[in-house]
């Protein structure tokens, strides 16, 4: 096992970040959609475990993995528009219904979810990027499934969709400055619905992730509060679809960390290594934050007292 | 950094930058024609608008003055459809038209440059027009829409910089984009609410001049809202009175004096003027001294550096710019909103940083812009926003020591006090102070700061919005604090304001203070021009 020495653990980092990384890069690409147009889906929480769930149990029903991540990606855009549909209430706040959804969410996962624990479903499949490599290290660390690459090339094609489309302009006008979109004569409301409808398919699509190939199977710890890390990601990435590739990379390899030494022998310390992607973030944001600037990239809209 | 491009130019002719290539560009071009017949709005049973009729010639320039409140701006909704009138129509080109939306006016030709910003602030300059447009592709390309924006802008009388986010451009920018949007949306009618006050006196002469000129060559009817008689007599080639929602008088500019335009606006009522300052003895000692500050905004985008500005008791500093020259981040600091990065702030001989402490031992009062945002909690009561700054001493009274119980009949009767002695009209002390007036809500700052004694006053925009004869008694508090031994540092965007109330006059621009000239030897022309940014890089205050 040491024969590479501390290479592997650098290898197990980079393979840990693209296995771990991919329901951070959905659900905060999702998240970055829905805060463009200028709404906190903080429900995503239980829109990853509704996905996973849901992908699961017609993986096993109907034997087909990417039917399981169809169905997770329509459950997941059902929550968004429930989440966009209740807010365009007056006097709804997004946060709050946000933090209800989440609880809706897993609660439904629970309850549906408790005859699918037991059996198996077929996996999503995974491209061999490694098999040039003799080193099972290394064909190992870059498995790298499908979804993974759906979601790399998903983040460039956002990047690209804010700038040079109507619909991402209009987006961007809605999250902005509610009263320019109504000016042009959009309909801010149903530019968020649709929005918030969006970013639920990918959170839902994230959970599919998790339950059908890393880490493979559906129980009721398998989020273990991924989905609200990542809307917190969003924050770290400053609202930036690039950025949020690289957010997502950076937690999954801190994730990936902790297993990776102790496959090594370095075992102390083993729950602070653990801990790497959250004193992570913190320290990222501790060393990127300033008492006399604002937060660059904020949607003007976001947080608008209701 | 926020620069300036935009220089001071002569004013061009239309004409004169290319003659024909607009009429060239939109299929049905020229100058429209836009009546009103009976123009009427009720909002219950206030009537805001009463059976006004109103005929605007094509390529016409006509004004439409008259006070807040007048009615001016109900008129304007109602034309472009954000309102619908309760009664009256309206005629573009002759013909009667129904406009139920904003959306409807644009495709009939009808454009309106707004008082407050409709851009996008995120948003480039370029995607800001582009998305204005009626019909965008789904796919945008950018590379054909900058050939295609590069050949429009060459035809507009403003240069203007697509690339950066609106949020960066100064207002003055913001200002001539609205404009060029609009007329990128082929507007023939052009609307304009109060379309220079963010401009300085050259370049508001500039954009004035050249929209008449288009005017002049049939290319474009403008209706402007204003309450500067100078501009309406420079630009304007008729104009229409409102008063209390009611025509009070027309006629064309030329035929009318000053006097005949202020007593159709104002109707038979006495206006206050500024009350007389009393002269002061020569040397007073210097209250507030500020040496080699350096700051800058919560953007990082606008650093200031004021190396040297002393106001002492018994005079008025007012610092004149144009919007977004770091005036705004200068009352921040004074204020306590954002901190400075170097430099000194000095009160009477103590270091002064904005502590609540320190402004009550300095009698240091602070009347920030916009007073409902930024120096009321707007559903609070008339009476707790009264008490903001010695609600926690014991009766209500900043000379006595700090209590834990809140006194509220204290309170409440220095409220009733407070609301005769400054005329705050108000359905009671205990409404929200978001029910009132701008008027009032200033008058409320005004009694809450200015009742006990005052050392150094700074104000910011105190008259911002309001309607002549609030402006007027606002203005005579502020005298009156000066004559009474204050200190007052006035940062306006209004040079009619700075000029009418300061001893001493400092310009701000680009972060800097470039001009300082005694109010009686100022002279607005010099003013303005340094206002621009046209001055000596080495002159200092």
């Amino acid at each position: 096992m040491t024969d590479i020495g501390l290479w592997s653990v650098l290898i197990a980092v980079i393979g840990g970040a693209i296995r771990v990384s991919t329901p951070f890069l959905f659900v905060s690409l999702g998240e970055t959609i829905t805060e463009r147009s200028g709404r906190i889906n903080l429900g995503l929480e239980g829109t990853l475990v509704f996905g996973a769930m849901s992908a699961y149990a017609t993986a096993v029903l109907t034997g087909s993995a990417w039917a399981g991540v169809a169905v997770a990606g329509l459950a997941g855009g059902a929550f968004g528009l429930l989440h966009g549909w209740i807010c365009r209430f007056p006097r709804v706040n997004d946060v709050a219904v946000g933090i209800a959804l989440m609880l809706f969410g897993s609660g439904l996962a629970f309850f549906f979810g408790k005859p699918f624990i037991q059996p198996s479903a077929p996996q999503l499949p995974a491209l061999a990027f490694g098999s040039w490599s003799d080193l099972p290290q290394i064909q190992a660390a870059l498995r790298v499934n499908v979804l993974f690459v759906i979601g790399a090339a998903l983040s460039v094609f956002l990047w690209w969709a804010l700038r040079n489309t109507r619909v991402g302009l209009i987006v961007r006008i809605a999250g902005d400055s509610a009263d320019a979109a109504r000016a042009m004569g959009y309909d801010v409301d149903r530019v968020r619905l649709l929005a918030t409808g969006a970013g639920g398919v990918l959170a839902g699509i994230g959970g599919a992730y998790l339950s059908l190939y890393y880490p493979g199977s559906w129980n009721e710890g398998i989020s273990s509060g991924q989905g609200l890390m990542a809307v917190a990601l969003v924050v770290f990435a400053r609202w930036n679809p690039l950025a949020c590739f690289g957010a997502a990379l950076l937690f999954g390899g801190a994730g990936a960390l902790g297993p990776a030494l102790q496959s090594v022998g370095i075992s102390q310390g083993y729950y602070l290594f653990y801990a790497a992607p959250y004193v992570l973030t913190l320290g990222v944001l501790i060393a990127t934050s300033s008492p006399d600037r604002a937060l660059a990239g904020a949607p003007g809209e976001l947080g608008q007292g209701k | 950094m926020v620069p300036f491009p935009q220089s001071v130019r002569e004013v061009v002719p239309w004409s004169a930058v290319e003659p024909q290539s607009v009429a060239a560009e939109a299929p049905p071009a020229g100058a429209l024609a836009v009546e009103t017949i009976g123009m009427t709005k009720r909002f219950g049973s206030f009537a805001a608008l009463d059976d006004v009729s109103m005929k605007i010639e094509a390529g016409g320039f006509h004004a439409l003055l008259g006070e807040n409140g007048a009615g001016k701006s109900t008129f304007v909704k109602c034309i472009m459809g954000f309102y619908a009138p309760s009664a009256g129509s309206v005629l573009v080109g002759g013909r009667e038209v129904a406009i139920t939306n904003p959306k409807g006016a644009q495709s009939r030709g009808l454009g309106m440059v707004y008082q407050h910003f409709t851009l996008v602030p995120s948003l480039t300059g370029a995607e800001n027009l582009v998305i204005a447009r009626s019909h965008v592709p789904a796919v945008i390309d950018w590379a054909s829409e900058r050939v295609a924006l590069d050949a429009f802008m060459g035809r507009m009388p403003f240069r203007l910089n697509l690339d950066r986010p609106v949020a960066e451009l100064a207002a003055g920018e913001k200002q001539k984009l609205e404009i060029v949007k609009q007329l990128y949306l082929k507007a023939r009618f052009l609307i304009l609410d109060e379309p220079t006050s963010v401009l300085t006196p050259a370049e508001a002469a500039e954009v004035l001049g050249l929209l008449r000129a288009m005017a002049d060559r049939g290319d474009l009817t403008v209706l402007m809202i204003s309450h500067k008689f100078r501009e309406v007599e420079a630009f304007a080639r008729s104009v229409s009175v409102l008063r209390r929602g009611r025509l009070a008088g027309g006629g064309r500019v030329g035929e009318l004096s000053r006097d005949d335009m202020a007593a159709m606006m104002m109707g038979a009522r006495p206006v206050r003027t500024v009350a007389g300052r009393s002269a002061m003895p020569a040397p007073a000692r210097a209250v507030l001294r500020i040496a080699d500050l350096k700051a800058t905004d919560a953007s990082g985008l606008r650093p200031i550096a004021v190396n040297d500005l002393a106001v002492h008791a018994g005079e008025i500093v007012g610092i004149a710019g144009v919007s977004g020259n770091g005036q705004k981040e200068l009352a921040d600091v004074l204020g306590g909103q954002i901190r400075a990065t170097g430099g000194s702030v000095i009160v009477g001989d103590q270091i002064y940083g904005g502590r609540r402490a320190q402004s009550r031992a300095l009698k240091v009062r602070f009347i920030p812009e916009e007073p409902l945002r930024n120096a009321c909690a707007p559903r609070m009561s008339v009476a707790e926003n009264l008490a903001f700054r010695a609600f926690d001493r014991r009766g209500d009274d900043p000379a006595r020591p700090p209590t834990f119980w809140l006194d509220t009949g204290a309170m409440s009767r220095r409220a009733k006090d407070l609301i005769a002695r400054f005329k705050v009209k108000t359905a009671s002390s205990e409404a929200p102070i978001a029910t009132l007036s701008g008027g009032n809500v200033q008058r409320v700052v005004l009694a809450r700061e200015l009742t006990d004694p005052v050392d150094l006053l700074v104000v910011a925009n105190p008259c911002f919005g309001l309607d002549f004869s609030a402006v007027a008694e606002i203005r005579a508090r502020i005298v009156a604090a000066r004559n009474a031994g204050a200190a007052v540092l006035l940062i306006s965007e209004d040079l009619d304001e700075i000029l009418e109330l300061s001893d001493r006059i400092v310009v701000m621009s680009d972060g800097r203070i470039v001009y300082a000239v005694p109010a009686a030897e100022a002279d607005a022309q010099v003013i303005g021009r340094h206002m621009a940014g046209h001055h000596a890089p080495s002159a200092t205050a």
